[in-house]
């Protein structure tokens, strides 16, 4: 009986860091954002409960605008992503041997070892007016004049598709791994073409590390900002953006915190309806991951 | 010559390998390899992990393919012929069930393949899960299920599209002993009612035996021998096949021909009398049935090999109960069978007692 408060008070000690981190750096700040987000100024310095800040987003296309481009545009980039990393992460997993196998995940890490600021920089230099890529296509006589790729969607996707390609391919190359060689072989030998074995078989396996993918990647895609600002430039149009706008150019919290509580609950919402659709529980999905 | 050998070839047969070699590198794990196997046989490969047998198996389902020769089915080649258009199915050692499909879904896999309508290929898949005595079960997870009948669900999966062979490697290895001497015979019986010929390809020799028509014993990849069970059991045509198929005693020693038999000489100077051919060295077997017992050593009088030893270890295991016996003159104890319904049956370790057999049943050949 003397035990037991000891042993309480050691396990309570033990997850103290834990509770304080999330506590005070991930639940304090989203519940002080909630109570922002509901705050409207009726005077110099006076603020008062109110939904206005909701209001404005549904009466101002420029805010709903933005919002939907930034959620389907995150969808698209998603999807890209998981065409992309597929085949690489299943010739990771399964083609792939000992140091090969090492050497190939090296390389997809290889990039994420300098800042995302540096690595989207990079892109601006290859995509410029002034850039490589327009150098090699006037070199080579496909354009008689200098090519603009910077400022448009394009460059946006094909930015956010290389950050996110890493954590699409690291949960499908470890559904994929282990998937037994012989249960390929069998979905081949009762006469199953290719697509019928990859559509029957790999990606049903497979499926709690795309589903793991996906979330990842659309949650970093919907959040990012310095890659739709630098690629994008004015017509990158990120909903990210529209929150800095408010915070740090417009100094107008209140607003920026209910954008900030929207894109929360937009992503929330899509992750949500894509584990309904895909008919896969967060749990499974986050062991995966 | 290989042409030659196609041209007449009378297409009775399901499935023919024509001197089939695979290399890997330098080593030949599959070397010049030739056989047939009748419509509706039972025909076993058996050779110790490592001889080829596995590889000669991929290469007739097709997932490996063969450095030189030719594999035949139905008299037509399968040389480039991709294993999903192949009339062959085959059940995997780890049974490689589809653990995201339900049992009915993995019967009706292969049908739905063929372009089969989803009904047409669920109702034969249901009728194929009756015939196998899992009625009822379709709509379970495979991992719902156990051993045995993950087992017929393997089978059915390949039955159910009524292939003109089926390949099993080594399916029963993943069982536990009981449930593996039950499914020996379950197959058995599977083959005989769908008709189906069946290449099994196994290390355990008591699987081989109690199941095949015919046997392969396989070595280094070559076969050493190709017969029925009792062929090779009896005349054994080499020193392997002599000691992996069944229990064997194995003496070594110098051959020297006598009339119509021959005597080998052990090393410690004592002579055996056998059956067979040998240069200098030999190799003498004897079954530990073929080895006679008796206390009183007039009762083994007529016999050509007859020894006295000492009963080193009684090996009790019902029916199959043997004695080591140490003889003198012999580098390793004897083994012999102890019929447990004879004077001998409650025979202790250390007791005094007599071995002997016929010059028939030692088979001696050159080392």
């Amino acid at each position: 009986m003397m035990q037991k408060p000891a042993q309480r008070l050691t396990l309570f000690l033990l997850l103290a860091p834990a509770i304080l981190w999330l506590g005070l750096l991930i639940v304090l700040p989203h519940v002080e954002i909630l109570v922002l987000s509901f705050s409207e100024r009726v005077a110099p310095r006076v603020y008062a409960f109110g939904f206005r800040n909701y209001l404005e987003f549904f009466t101002e296309p420029l805010y709903w605008r933005t919002f939907a481009r930034t959620a389907f545009m995150s969808i698209l980039v998603t999807a890209l992503t998981l065409v992309l990393a597929f085949p690489i992460a299943l010739y990771i997993a399964r083609v792939a041997q000992g140091r090969v196998k090492a050497m190939l995940l090296l390389l997809c890490l290889l990039p994420f070892w300098v800042s995302e600021l540096v690595r989207t920089l990079g892109w601006m230099m290859l995509l410029r007016e002034t850039g490589v890529v327009s150098y090699i296509l006037r070199a080579v006589g496909a354009a008689d004049q200098p090519v603009e790729l910077l400022y448009n969607d394009g460059a946006v996707i094909l930015g956010l598709v290389y950050g996110g390609l890493l954590f699409m391919i690291v949960p499908l190359a470890n559904a994929l791994e282990s998937l037994e060689p012989a249960v390929v072989e069998a979905g081949f030998d009762l006469g199953g073409s290719r697509w019928t074995v990859l559509r029957r078989i790999v990606i049903p396996h497979a499926m709690p590390g795309i589903v793991a993918g996906c979330i990842i990647v659309f949650m970093l895609t919907v959040g990012n900002f310095a890659t739709p600002v630098l690629l994008g430039g004015k017509n990158g149009l990120w909903f990210t953006e529209q929150i800095y706008a408010q915070f740090i150019t417009r100094f107008n919290w209140p607003q920026g915190a209910a954008f900030g509580m929207l894109l929360l609950l937009l992503s929330s919402a899509i992750v949500w309806l894509g584990l309904r659709l895909t008919g896969q529980s967060l749990g499974t999905t986050l062991k995966q991951a | 010559m290989t042409l030659c050998i196609g041209s007449v070839m009378a297409p009775s047969t399901d499935l023919d390998i024509v001197r089939v070699t695979k290399r890997f590198g330098a080593h030949a794990a599959v070397d010049d390899v030739s056989f047939s196997v009748a419509p509706g046989e039972f025909f076993s490969i058996l050779g110790p992990s490592g001889c080829g047998k596995t590889t000669l198996m991929r290469m007739i389902a097709g997932f490996e393919h063969p450095t030189s020769g030719d594999i035949r089915i139905r008299g037509q080649s399968m040389i480039g012929v991709p294993a999903n258009r192949r009339p062959v199915n085959m059940v995997f050692q780890s049974l490689a069930l589809f653990p995201m499909m339900s049992v009915g879904e993995n019967v009706a896999y292969g049908l739905t393949c063929r372009g089969v309508s989803r009904a047409e290929a669920e109702e034969r898949a249901g009728r194929m899960l009756e015939r196998v005595g899992l009625k009822g079960f379709g709509e379970r997870r495979v991992t719902a299920l156990s051993g045995g009948q993950r087992q017929r669900v393997a089978i059915a999966r390949c039955l159910v599209l009524e292939p003109t062979l089926v390949l099993l490697d080594e399916p029963l290895g993943a069982l536990d002993l009981k449930l593996r001497e039950h499914m020996k015979i379950e197959l058995k019986q599977l083959q005989g009612t769908f008709n189906t010929t069946f290449a099994y390809i196994t290390h355990d020799q008591s699987e081989a035996l109690v199941m095949s028509d015919r046997i392969a014993v396989m070595n280094q990849g070559r076969f050493e021998q190709v017969g029925s069970p009792r062929e090779l059991y009896h005349n054994p045509a080499t020193p392997f096949v002599a000691s992996f198929v069944g229990e064997t005693n194995r003496l070594q020693g110098e051959a020297s021909a006598s009339n119509g038999a021959i005597a080998v000489r052990l090393p410690s100077g004592a002579v055996v009398q056998g059956q067979g051919r040998a240069g200098q060295a030999a190799l003498a077997f004897v079954r530990p049935e073929a080895v006679a017992l008796a206390q009183d050593p007039s009762l083994l009088g007529s016999l050509p090999n007859r020894f006295e030893g000492r009963v080193s270890a009684v090996l009790f295991d019902g029916a199959a109960s043997s004695l080591l016996i140490d003889t003198a003159g012999f580098a390793e104890p004897v083994r012999a069978v102890l019929p447990q319904a004879g004077p001998l049956a409650g025979i202790q370790v250390g007791a005094p007692v007599h071995v002997g057999w016929t010059a028939d049943a030692m088979k001696v050949f050159a080392a």
